[in-house]
């Protein structure tokens, strides 16, 4: 019999070696077909009317005139006469027509009269918010005053991060087709299983009723989402509404500037901080006022400070409530703006105590979660030798001549990650093929590599031997993709189903081969007997015993094989520019805890991407809102700023992997490597001019205003 | 931001208003970096001056078309296609929505992200700045990442995607890859150093840029290190 646990390091023929993503050729031919490429017999195109307004009711729509225009099909209304728009950009109405130009006609034709009403989109500080604020209650843990008062160093600072966008390549959006009773729903979403039912209620309440089991959603491929495509949203409803009302296919993907002003936002954050310390580094103390926007929504207080906890703090939180669009989960939510508060802070302060931030770190270890202080202290110096740290950290300010500066900086995080709910079927056929079906969703992070490495590595057949069916709801359910729980749940439910389907083949073939189940294993394309290999039997003459009926077995996410918790140090070099203010990334380390990696190339490409979405929120990415129109300034791709090819230095990632760490199975990576770049690039380019840049993005005109203070 | 080819097309009267505006904007913007398409469609090498945009911009003489639906022939990887578009359509729309050649992507939908790089007359080419009618007849030949492989079958600068797994949710990946064919062609052996300029027209949300780099020097027969700074 085989048992569910990871093989050992010496028996994996797959797993955690470099396999390239197995979709990789359709996606680099430009022949994967994403939502956006589906094109459907009779297809119309959808185009939604939008809230000019950052606060506003509705007096009137009138859609006369738009309903008549050459090629316009359907008009459906998303907000009635009476309702309050809270952004600009709000979906009002949609549209279906013959072709895009005629849809964006048609929008424009369709009338809306606005009672504007008073709003306010550019955050500030709460004392100059108006009654736009809700003050959450002060923490308190230990004795903060009397730990301030016996504190030898305090350091007080202020810190921020502004609000971003995701940006998803593919913008949301969906193709939906009615056929009979039954819904297609091509749609670029994180969350395959969970959108039918979605739909279905957001149907319902409309008067339209359709099971959610007569929904198929199919997203083989997609485009990017980063936490902003769990839902169907208000396109999603209004797009399957048209598609039934016009007995017509409807395609409707939101427009740049549309995606870019309400398909998702970070929530930002800034805090004045006070931290005290003992002489020796040891840090007593943390006080911080913080405030920060999640648009029309309050944000739970933060938990400040982040990973290192002195016995002693107060912290007070302000929402502040601003017409700017709607906030969605973020990779890694709230994470990257309480390291950037914290890791920033506590840099200053050391500092301030004359001593090395990686120091001082180290020695404040003991002030982390129970059990990650080791961890943490290997991460540290395995980052520090990549990053050559002793010898490039110097005291704040680059003292050497000349206009360019450079300089390094320390982060470090944390994660919970762990496994989402899961269910799998394998299917092992009489001729040998072997299918795996999950109704996951593979984000680009390698889930359809993951599943195909784990079926195969558990059969003992090359990858070709396994067939990966996701991305359709037809399959077995699979959570959405958020929160890093992708792989843990899809290869512990993927390894369960496999070694069921494989313990039913073995029973089968035991008696050939004149063996105990419990005697054989599946390796390299055969089944042998573990005590006298010589004894063993093809794969395809195993399977052909199955005497025309296939084995069907099925798995679920497994606690037992996958943990939760991991964390990373990263440090970074900069150079910047004290003339223009420009700050060049020069090198980046990440060392990262990940428990089992399934693939270390698609692993690789995870942490890499991590640390370049750090990069671009770190020194580029802000969404700009104009305060006396509610606008956003630059909702398109040229004043929205990405990081370019050329943009982000030499990266290094280094995994904590092996003995005491693959015991603990997979984790989930996608979020934790994105959480330091703001603290670390931060720190780095004080370490290079000698001042604290306060807010994120360290944009020349931050760093030359920072400058200009000194 | 390193310079590289971008395409305008000159507008005529009988294009919307606000897209006309909205480009002349565009070409101002990117003035000094622009090649642009001239009145005739044909590509021309010569760098736009803010000023000359202007001038470039006045409509050329002719037969006036639309604003209706006008057919066209778009030379599109080696075959006539005939379609009927308002000349508002860009050739990208044009491709994806009427052709269902959609190989290329629409991200901006302004010149700025490099997602529909097609190769037209040779050079990289923003499919989204570009009009169908400009690009329509014998002037433009036209050419999309399907035609690098029959279907089922891999170019060696995909494959070179593949193997160092420059790309993740791929959706930028067509037009880095037709971006990358048009550089190799002039450039067929690249360092590292040259692709990060070359490629600089081309933006990647998932943060694919490490195996990118790879990826082209490897497609250009170069020694791919690990890492691939």
């Amino acid at each position: 019999m085989a048992d569910y646990h990871w093989p050992p390091a010496e028996k994996r023929a797959l797993i955690g070696k470099r396999i390239s993503r197995i979709d990789g050729p359709w996606k680099s031919s430009g022949r994967a077909k994403y939502t956006f490429d589906i094109n459907r017999p009779g297809m119309l195109y959808g185009k939604m009317v939008l809230s000019p307004y950052a606060h506003a009711k509705i007096v009137t729509i009138d859609t006369s005139v738009a309903e008549k225009m050459p090629g316009v099909k359907g008009v459906q209304l998303i907000l009635q006469p009476g309702a309050e728009v809270l952004w600009v950009g709000q979906e009002i109405a949609a549209v279906a027509a013959e072709t895009e130009e005629q849809s964006r006609d048609a929008v424009r034709a369709v009338k809306v009269k606005y009672e504007p009403l008073p709003f306010f989109a550019r955050e500030a500080e709460p004392s100059k918010a108006g009654q736009n604020t809700k003050v959450t209650g002060e923490v308190k843990v230990g004795d903060p005053d009397t730990a301030f008062k016996e504190a030898d160093v305090i350091h007080e600072g202020t810190y921020g991060i502004p609000v971003i966008t995701h940006c998803c390549l593919e913008a949301h959006g969906q193709v939906m087709e009615w056929q009979g009773d039954q819904l297609k729903y091509w749609a670029t979403t994180q969350s395959v299983s969970g959108l039918a039912g979605d739909l279905s209620r957001a149907l319902g309440a409309g008067g339209i009723n359709i099971p959610a089991s007569n929904i198929e959603v199919i997203t083989p491929v997609m485009g990017g989402g980063f936490g902003s495509k769990f839902a169907s949203d208000t396109w999603g409803l209004a797009c399957a509404q048209l598609a039934k009302k016009t007995g017509r296919a409807v395609k409707m993907m939101l427009e740049r500037d549309q995606e870019l002003m309400v398909a998702g936002a970070r929530p930002s954050m800034h805090a004045k901080v006070r931290v005290g310390a003992k002489k020796d580094g040891t840090l007593t103390v943390w006080e911080s006022t913080t405030w920060g926007t999640g648009g029309t929504s309050v944000e739970s207080p933060p938990q400040l400070p982040y990973v290192i906890i002195p016995p002693n703090k107060r912290t007070n939180y302000t929402a502040v409530l601003t017409n700017i669009g709607p906030i969605r989960p973020w990779r890694a939510p709230n994470h990257p703006q309480l390291c950037a508060m914290t890791l920033c802070a506590l840099d200053d302060l050391a500092d301030k105590l004359g001593m090395d931030p990686a120091e001082f770190l180290k020695k404040n270890l003991n002030l982390t979660a129970k059990d990650r202080a080791p961890d943490y202290a290997k991460e540290l110096d395995k980052a520090s030798e990549l990053m050559d740290w002793k010898t490039k950290w110097h005291p704040r300010g680059d003292k050497t001549p000349g206009h360019i500066k450079r300089g390094v900086g320390v982060s470090l995080h944390t994660w919970g990650g762990g496994g989402g709910p899961s269910n799998c079927q394998c299917v092992i056929q009489p001729d040998g093929s072997v299918s795996v079906s999950l109704a996951t969703q593979d984000l680009g992070v390698g889930t359809r590599t993951v599943v195909t490495i784990v079926a195969a590595e558990t059969m003992g057949l090359p990858l070709e031997g396994v067939t990966a069916n996701i991305g359709d709801s037809k399959y077995p359910a699979s959570g959405a993709s958020g929160g890093s729980t992708t792989v843990g749940g899809v290869s512990s439910s993927t390894r369960r189903a496999a070694t069921n389907a494989l313990n039913e083949l073995l029973a089968k073939v035991a008696p050939s081969l004149n063996a105990a189940v419990d005697d054989l294993e599946a390796v390299g394309g055969r089944i042998q007997v573990k005590s006298d290999p010589s004894r063993s039997i093809d794969w395809k003459a195993a399977c052909a015993k199955l005497a025309g009926t296939p084995i069907t077995a099925t798995g679920q996410t497994s606690r037992d094989l996958i943990s939760s918790g991991v964390g990373g140090v990263q440090m970074a070099e900069v150079s910047v520019d004290t003339e223009t203010g420009i700050v060049k990334v020069e090198k980046m380390v990440a060392v990262q805890d990940v428990g089992l990696v399934m693939d270390l190339e698609t692993a690789e490409s995870q942490a890499y991407g991590s640390l370049i979405m750090g990069v671009t929120y770190a020194l580029y990415e802000e969404k700009v809102m104009d305060g006396p129109t509610g606008k956003c300034l630059n909702p398109n791709m040229e004043f929205y700023k990405l990081a370019g090819i050329n943009d982000i230095g030499e990266l290094v990632v280094h995994f904590m992997t092996g003995p005491g760490y693959d015991e603990r199975g997979p984790i989930g990576l996608g979020e934790p490597p994105t959480i330091s770049p703001g603290a670390v690039l931060s720190n780095a380019v004080a370490n290079a001019i000698g001042v604290r840049v306060p807010e994120l993005p360290l944009t020349p005109a931050s760093v030359l205003a920072a400058l200009s203070k000194a | 931001m390193p310079k590289r080819d971008k395409t305008h097309e000159n507008e005529s009267k009988n294009s919307s208003e606000k897209k006309a505006l909205g480009r002349r904007e565009f070409v101002k913007l990117v003035g000094g970096t622009s090649v642009a398409v001239s009145a005739a469609g044909m590509l021309v090498g010569e760098v736009l001056l803010p000023q000359k945009a202007e001038a470039v911009g006045n409509p050329p003489r002719g037969k006036v078309i639309g604003p209706g639906p006008v057919a066209i022939t778009l030379r599109v990887n080696g075959e006539d296609k005939q379609l009927s578009v308002e000349p508002r359509v860009t050739l990208l729309d044009a491709l994806r929505d009427r052709l269902d050649i959609t190989g290329a992507k629409r991200v901006c939908d302004r010149g700025t992200c490099g997602a529909c790089t097609m190769i037209v007359n040779g050079k990289a080419v923003y499919a989204c700045t570009v009009l169908a009618i400009d690009a329509a007849g014998s002037k433009a030949d036209i050419w999309t990442i399907e035609s690098l492989a029959p279907e089922g079958q891999l170019h060696p600068l995909s494959q070179a995607f593949v193997d160092n797994d420059g790309q993740q949710c791929g959706f930028c990946t067509p037009g880095f890859v037709m971006a990358a064919k048009a550089y190799l062609d002039g450039h067929p052996h690249p360092t590292y150093e040259e692709v990060k300029k070359a490629l600089g027209g081309n933006l990647c949300r998932c943060g694919t840029y490490m195996g990118v780099r790879r990826a082209v020097v490897q497609a250009g027969g170069g020694h791919v290190t690990e890492g691939g700074a």
